[in-house]
């Protein structure tokens, strides 16, 4: 009796560890997420110590901070969606023109655009030595854009965000089965039927998520509120904290910053998590489109065409002054300067490896994550894991790298450390899009193949490479491109750590405007424009033929 | 005089072509048969004015609809699925058949009882599509057609995915409004004999051409081509 208690016991031990063992790629992601994050944190509260966390509550200053940070996320998010909605439904009905691919593409250049450049561009078109304001003064018109200041700040949020949420909108139209534009036409809807009864069943499914997702990333914005805003009454909590850390030399205030973006941030995203997942696909004759009724109607084509034209224009305009204010400046000299070379070869370096880190992380993540829903049945847990990879938007990566920062300050190993740990905060801020872009994918092909790879014995290595990764090479393609393009143009966490002279390419670009040498800055802002599409471009294409 | 006329209709669509001429009386009952690709669905999408055709005339009831939008057409249709918007009841759903906005009039309200009760679903018109089973979703797309008050009525599969049983008494329905409500119908099947037992005639389409048409009992009886004797070999009895 005792012996078959003890075999049962070792027997369901031996499953329970073959349970826990089989699931290593994402334990591994979890605590190399944890070690980071944890470390962060502890650096943070080390600082904090026994400080006051009464001032939250009492602080004017940090009042005016967040009231601001939550105003300005607010706005931006209701004109950035509600303008998108418009433009995705012209999008949408419009399905068939010349152009419309080549449009399209052009609506996801701010996406990969670094912020810097951006900004440089919204100013040579809208500043007030602008190209809009010049040509109202030509008409006699003497009113001009407040650029600086929350006007300009909504004004750079719409350019990146209008954009995201029309990508993020367009899916919508495409899930409605062809047989509802059909019937709708059997039964003579107009537009406004269409939109009731068709489009807007749909886009609720889609509002939610566009809607969080713009929120976060307006409420975390840096770059934008440093360049645009930054004064007193134009300040998010994120420039709170790179101004307390970088100009007052102040970590208190910034630690007590930094906890009230956590705060703020696991709120948030905690709150908001479950619209931020993906929407199921539905099956139906997509050729369907075609029939949808209201598409030919004059007035609706002549509105379409406007709506198309003018995005178009809002978001051509200031990349094409980019262009131009880059090749009219004094380009050899900038091109020759070898820190430049120094400089993009840092931002390289720091792309690859966040990028190499995310793919790895989110890969391990998605593989636990398949296991534990195909194998292990364990849907819940399954949802844990893959929430522990969007874990920046609950902790930013400027909380991160405060917490980082601190430490580095301790041991005084900020310039040993400094490009390493920019690297691992920027793969930490691509990992939720690596993640999106591999995980569903991989699950998916999981549920169609995973009897069939067990009855073959086809595991490991094999599997992956025979079936696995023909399946998910192109989305994760496209995340390491964008990742490594996001990397590479980021200058909020690479900011922080500027107290080396070793500087990336998007914070050379800021010291160079913040020091009135726009002639150079412009030159630098092409190069950085460029060499990140190039980095897009090749890492999509190079990944994206890998072993197909 | 045929109530439906399809006179040289002409449809091209990359390599692919379809070529057909077919009439069908007032009140009659045709099932249009013939392999995957051979163009029934085409065909029915060319009369209900979703594809335009490149040469030939569709009339119905000697009127030449071939210009008119899809909501103008004397012309209703079901499909295989996705028949009913999911975030509607049934009641909505068919009460669309009367009012594309749902502004309905007293006499709406009494027309959709009226379809509510010859498609038996009157109980459950409160319930949403999910709510019911995929039957009970075919009637009230076929009570909403019933609603729209159209004379021709399109049938591309739509009982396709439910089971034999229920297939049986579906069609049996059709055959019943098809009576009451004096419907012409073409209805695409993939179970001719299943088909045949409300259909007058058979229609046998071949690689966009219809190659095939007669009485629905002789046709299945006798055919005559060799496709369509190679296409009944492999499909049940019924």
């Amino acid at each position: 009796m005792d012996k078959s208690l003890a075999v049962c016991i070792v027997t369901l031990s031996r499953m329970w560890a073959y349970r826990v063992i089989s699931l290593w790629p994402g334990t591994l992601a979890v605590a190399f997420l944890g070690t980071l994050i944890g470390g962060s944190l502890v650096g943070i509260m080390a600082r904090f110590g026994t400080g006051d966390l009464t001032a939250i509550v009492t602080d004017a200053y940090l009042h005016s901070v967040i009231s601001f940070t939550l105003w300005q996320a607010t706005l931006s998010t209701l004109i950035s969606v509600g303008l998108a909605l418009p433009i995705a439904r012209a999008y949408a009905r419009q399905s068939h023109f010349v152009g419309r691919r080549a449009l399209i593409t052009l609506m996801g250049l701010p996406m990969v655009m670094p912020v810097i450049v951006a900004v440089l561009g919204i100013v040579a078109i809208y500043g007030h030595n602008g190209v809009i304001t010049q040509l109202m003064r030509a008409a006699g018109f003497t009113w001009s854009f407040g650029i600086y200041g929350l006007g300009g700040i909504l004004l750079a949020h719409v350019f990146f965000n209008l954009p995201l949420a029309v990508r993020l909108l367009l899916p919508a139209w495409e899930q409605v089965p062809g047989e509802s534009w059909r019937l709708a036409s059997t039964l003579g809807m107009s537009s406004t039927q269409l939109f009731r009864f068709i489009e807007w069943p749909a886009l609720s499914a889609f509002l939610p998520g566009a809607l969080v997702i713009v929120f976060l990333l307006c409420f975390t914005s840096f770059a934008v509120v440093l360049t645009l805003g930054g004064g007193p009454g134009a300040t998010t909590v994120e420039v709170a904290i790179y101004q307390a850390l970088r100009f007052d030399f102040d970590p208190g205030r910034a630690t007590l910053l930094a906890l009230t973006q956590l705060a703020l941030c696991a709120t948030i995203a905690l709150t908001m998590s479950r619209w931020l997942r993906s929407q199921p696909l539905t099956q139906g004759l997509q050729k369907g489109l075609r029939n949808r009724p209201d598409r030919n109607a004059l007035l609706n084509r002549a509105v379409d065409v406007l709506l198309i034209t003018l995005s178009a224009l809002f978001i051509g305009l200031p990349i094409a002054a980019v262009v131009v204010a880059g090749l009219e400046g004094p380009l050899l000299r900038v091109i020759l300067d070898s820190a430049l070379w120094s400089a993009t070869a840092r931002s390289l370096g720091i792309a690859l490896i966040a990028t190499l880190t995310a793919s790895v992380l989110a890969l391990g993540l998605a593989m636990t994550a398949r296991r534990l829903v195909l194998v292990q049945r364990r849907p819940g847990a399954t949802d844990l894991v893959l929430l522990a990879g969007s874990v920046s938007l609950a902790v930013p990566p400027m909380v991160i790298g405060t917490g980082l920062f601190l430490w580095a300050l301790i041991t005084g190993t900020t310039e040993v450390v400094t490009l390493f740990l920019i690297a691992l905060i920027n793969a930490l801020m691509v990992l939720p899009y690596a993640l999106r872009s591999i995980a569903p994918v991989l699950i998916d092909s999981g549920r169609r193949h995973h009897k069939l790879c067990e009855q073959l014995g086809l595991q490991g290595w094999q599997r992956f490479r025979r079936i696995d990764w023909p399946a998910i090479r192109k989305p994760t393609a496209f995340a390491v491109a964008l990742g490594s393009a996001l990397s590479f143009g980021d200058m909020g966490v690479a900011a922080l750590f500027d107290t080396s002279g070793a500087i990336t390419l998007p914070v050379m670009l800021y010291h160079r405007m913040s020091a009135y040498r726009f002639d150079e800055a412009a030159v630098t802002a092409l190069v950085l424009v460029v060499m990140s599409m190039i980095l897009f471009w090749a890492l999509d294409r190079i990944v994206g033929r890998w072993l197909s | 005089m045929a109530f439906l006329i399809l006179d040289r209709l002409t449809f091209t669509t990359g390599d692919w072509g379809l070529c057909a001429s077919l009439r069908v009386g007032r009140g009659e009952c045709a099932a249009l048969i013939g392999a995957s690709g051979a163009g029934k669905s085409t065909l029915l999408s060319l009369i209900a004015g979703f594809e335009t055709p490149d040469s030939g005339a569709i009339l119905v009831d000697n009127q030449d609809i071939g210009s008119l939008a899809p909501a103008q057409r004397p012309v209703t249709m079901m499909f295989q699925e996705h028949n009913l918007f999911a975030h509607l009841s049934l009641y909505d759903n068919i009460a669309l058949g009367c009012h594309p906005g749902l502004n309905l009039a007293p006499a709406d309200h009494e027309t959709i009882n009226q379809a509510l009760e010859a498609t038996q679903l009157g109980d459950i018109s409160r319930r949403r599509p999910a709510g019911v089973s995929g039957g009970e979703r075919q009637r009230a797309a076929l009570a909403r057609c019933l609603c729209q008050k159209r004379p021709l009525l399109l049938l591309d599969e739509p009982f396709a995915n439910l089971d034999p049983r229920l297939r049986q008494q579906m069609h049996a329905l059709v055959d019943e409004l098809r009576q009451t409500h004096a419907l012409t119908v073409i209805v695409v099947s993939h179970l001719p004999h299943e088909a045949a037992r409300i259909a007058d005639q058979m229609v046998f389409m071949h690689e966009g051409q219809i190659t095939e048409q007669g009485s629905a009992s002789i046709t299945l009886a006798d055919p005559q081509s060799q496709e369509l004797r190679d296409y009944l070999q492999f499909t049940p009895s019924g």
